[in-house]
């Protein structure tokens, strides 16, 4: 993991604070509306591209709303890429029977899957990344919590999101330190190596130890409380269910083909 | 091995969402039962811990390359099944929301396959089985690589079936397996020696910090029917594969396409004989289907689904693609009259 990774988590929890419509919808609402969303983008026919455009209109509406910039989506789109496109780039070398046509160029069932592949993988990601940086993790697990999440499986998830830039420092010293010390090389040999992150691991568990005590001093009896979220207001209802409503129209309606017929004749 | 959600159908990603609440809860329940308060910050630090030390490469023995660990294997060692698994899922939700890695409708997908594998099957069936307190090469060594190879492969395995139930790959499953096992195994080995490295360090410099992993009553698991176990679970699993890759090369597809109308046999028998050759002749990365009769293959991918898609006239096609530009426009046009309009005020509305 690079450290400019390091700064897009400080940076998505920045964003998380800001104070928007979007922030302030109730994280429940949120949640329950990204997930309705990422089932209904991959529950098209794997051929299907061009009606999943509509659908582009959820996660735009939301990062501009939520003043979540474009670039800092894309950026974070890139790094996760790899994986994704190593899996899609075989779908045009296995599945070449056309399909379809574009006037006289014939398109091939594997380039129609992959461009599928690519645009759910966009929207998807970028819906999931919105929702984090329009809710913050703290307002999420308390809100996940309430929904039926275990306890202390919310509360693992926000210590380990607390900690997570205090070992990372840890991580960089303890890099900074060989580095002083005249190891050349970036990477390690594996005796090394272990004892490096074994040395780590034993300054995190004796951190932990610390963290423990000073909880128990300050009256922890084993659970964690995280605030419980208020009620849900009108507009999270209307969030939730306009939004639904609209996917369930581009689901059942081709709207980009109608858009496209309807101009097509307009033209004509 | 982070699986994508533009990957995973929702009845697959639904399914192993599913399958990895209940292994939460019942995971919660027992770390709760535990009543050792201690454990709450420990797990919390331990899984900021695997971030940070995947910040440190080390050189892979015998390659140039370097690699880092994942840590699934080295959270079991140290906090035994259950919690070393609620902290991989957690590792794995931070993961899918700040990196973007994963997605969160594979997000059950992902815990099953990184953490159910190494938390409940590896760490129990095969490294506390094969260590036996001794840290030390070979010992600690053979375990821990042990562990570690079948922790990945199950993993990758399990990858391979989601992703091929899930129909949006047009891989073959035997094909899409010759890929993932070979890859994960090398990976596996590295993990099980950067792992033992750790263990072997800590087991010198502190070895009461291992003892959180081990039950709390002195159970002893004796070695032979966990032999016979993984040698009979190996003999299916290399059983089916077997039948797989001769009989029906696309078999779990196949099946789960439902074969509506297909009575091809006779071309299925024929590709299942190049598939075969394919397969032995061990480059198997670019089958057949380039060279098939068009109409088969995209039969073959989507066999569920081909009627659906009867040959689209090259007009309708065209003002489709149209209205899909149009409305991706129109989108952007929506966020950024948005965004504009919001511009003025982010001065004063910027809080904290």
């Amino acid at each position: 993991m690079r450290l400019a990774e390091w700064i897009d988590v400080g940076r998505i929890d920045e964003l998380g604070r800001l104070d928007t419509p979007v922030h302030r919808l109730d994280a429940r609402a949120k949640a329950v509306t990204v997930l309705a969303y990422i089932a209904c983008v991959m529950s098209y026919h794997r051929y299907e591209v061009v009606a999943l455009a509509p659908l582009a209109l959820f996660p735009i509406v939301m990062s501009s709303l939520g003043r979540i910039p474009w670039g800092f989506l894309w950026r974070r789109m890139l790094v996760a890429a790899p994986f994704v496109l190593a899996v899609a780039v075989f779908n045009p070398l296995l599945d070449r029977a056309q399909v379809t046509a574009l006037g006289p160029i014939g398109i091939s069932g594997g380039w129609l899957s992959f461009s599928s592949i690519m645009l759910r993988f966009v929207l998807t990601v970028s819906a999931a990344l919105a929702l984090i940086a329009c809710t913050g993790i703290y307002d999420l697990c308390s809100g996940m919590e309430r929904l039926g999440l275990p306890g202390i499986f919310a509360s693992q998830i926000l210590f380990l999101h607390r900690y997570l830039f205090v070992l990372g420092d840890e991580a960089q010293r303890l890099a900074r330190g060989l580095a002083v010390r005249g190891f050349r090389p970036r990477v390690l040999r594996l005796r090394v190596y272990g004892s490096l992150l074994g040395h780590m691991l034993l300054r995190s568990v004796a951190r932990a130890e610390r963290i423990y005590c000073a909880m128990v001093a300050r009256g922890f009896d084993g659970t964690i409380r995280t605030q419980r979220p208020g009620m849900l207001r009108l507009s999270d209802a209307a969030f939730v269910f306009g939004w639904a409503g609209y996917f369930a129209a581009a689901r059942a309606w081709n709207l980009s083909a109608l858009l496209g017929d309807w101009l097509v004749r307009v033209a004509r | 091995m982070h699986m994508a959600d533009a990957l995973v159908s929702p009845a697959v990603g639904g399914t192993m969402w599913g399958v990895s609440a209940a292994a939460i809860a019942y995971s919660a329940r027992k770390v709760k039962l535990q009543r050792k308060d201690s454990l709450v910050p420990l797990m919390g630090v331990l899984g900021a811990f695997v971030f940070a030390a995947q910040m440190i490469n080390f050189t892979i023995p015998g390659t140039g390359s370097s690699g880092h660990i994942a840590g699934g294997l080295l959270l079991a060692i140290l906090l035994g099944p259950e919690a070393a698994f609620l902290v991989i899922a957690s590792v794995l939700v931070v993961q899918a929301f700040f990196f973007a890695d994963g997605g969160l409708l594979a997000l059950g997908c992902n815990m099953f396959n990184m953490g159910f594998f190494p938390a409940f099957i590896a760490y129990p069936f095969v490294y506390r089985v094969l260590v036996r307190k001794q840290y030390a090469a070979p010992r600690g060594w053979v375990a821990a690589v042990a562990a570690a190879v079948v922790a990945l492969l199950l993993g990758a395995f399990s990858v391979v079936v989601e992703t091929k139930a899930s129909g949006i790959s047009a891989l073959p499953f035997g094909t899409f397996v010759m890929l993932m096992l070979p890859i994960h195994f090398a990976i596996g080995i590295v993990e099980g020696l950067a792992t033992a490295a750790v263990v072997l360090f800590v087991a010198r410099a502190r070895p009461e910090v291992l003892a959180g992993g081990e039950p709390a009553a002195g159970r002893r698991r004796s070695l032979r029917p966990v032999l016979i176990g993984l040698l009979i679970a190996a003999g299916l699993v290399g059983g089916a594969l077997s039948w797989f890759a001769s009989t029906h090369p696309d078999g779990l597809e196949w099946s789960i396409a439902g074969l509506t109308g297909h009575t091809e046999l006779a071309q299925q028998a024929d590709t299942a004989h190049q598939k075969l050759a394919q397969v032995q002749g061990g480059s198997a990365i670019m089958p057949d289907y380039g060279f098939k009769r068009p109409g088969a293959a995209g039969q073959h991918g989507a066999a569920r689904a081909a009627p659906a898609w009867p040959a689209v006239s090259p007009e309708t096609s065209l003002s489709g693609l149209l209205g899909g530009l149009l409305t991706l426009v129109l989108a952007v046009l929506v966020g950024l009259a948005l965004r504009t309009r919001r511009a003025p005020g982010a001065h004063t509305t910027v809080g904290r």
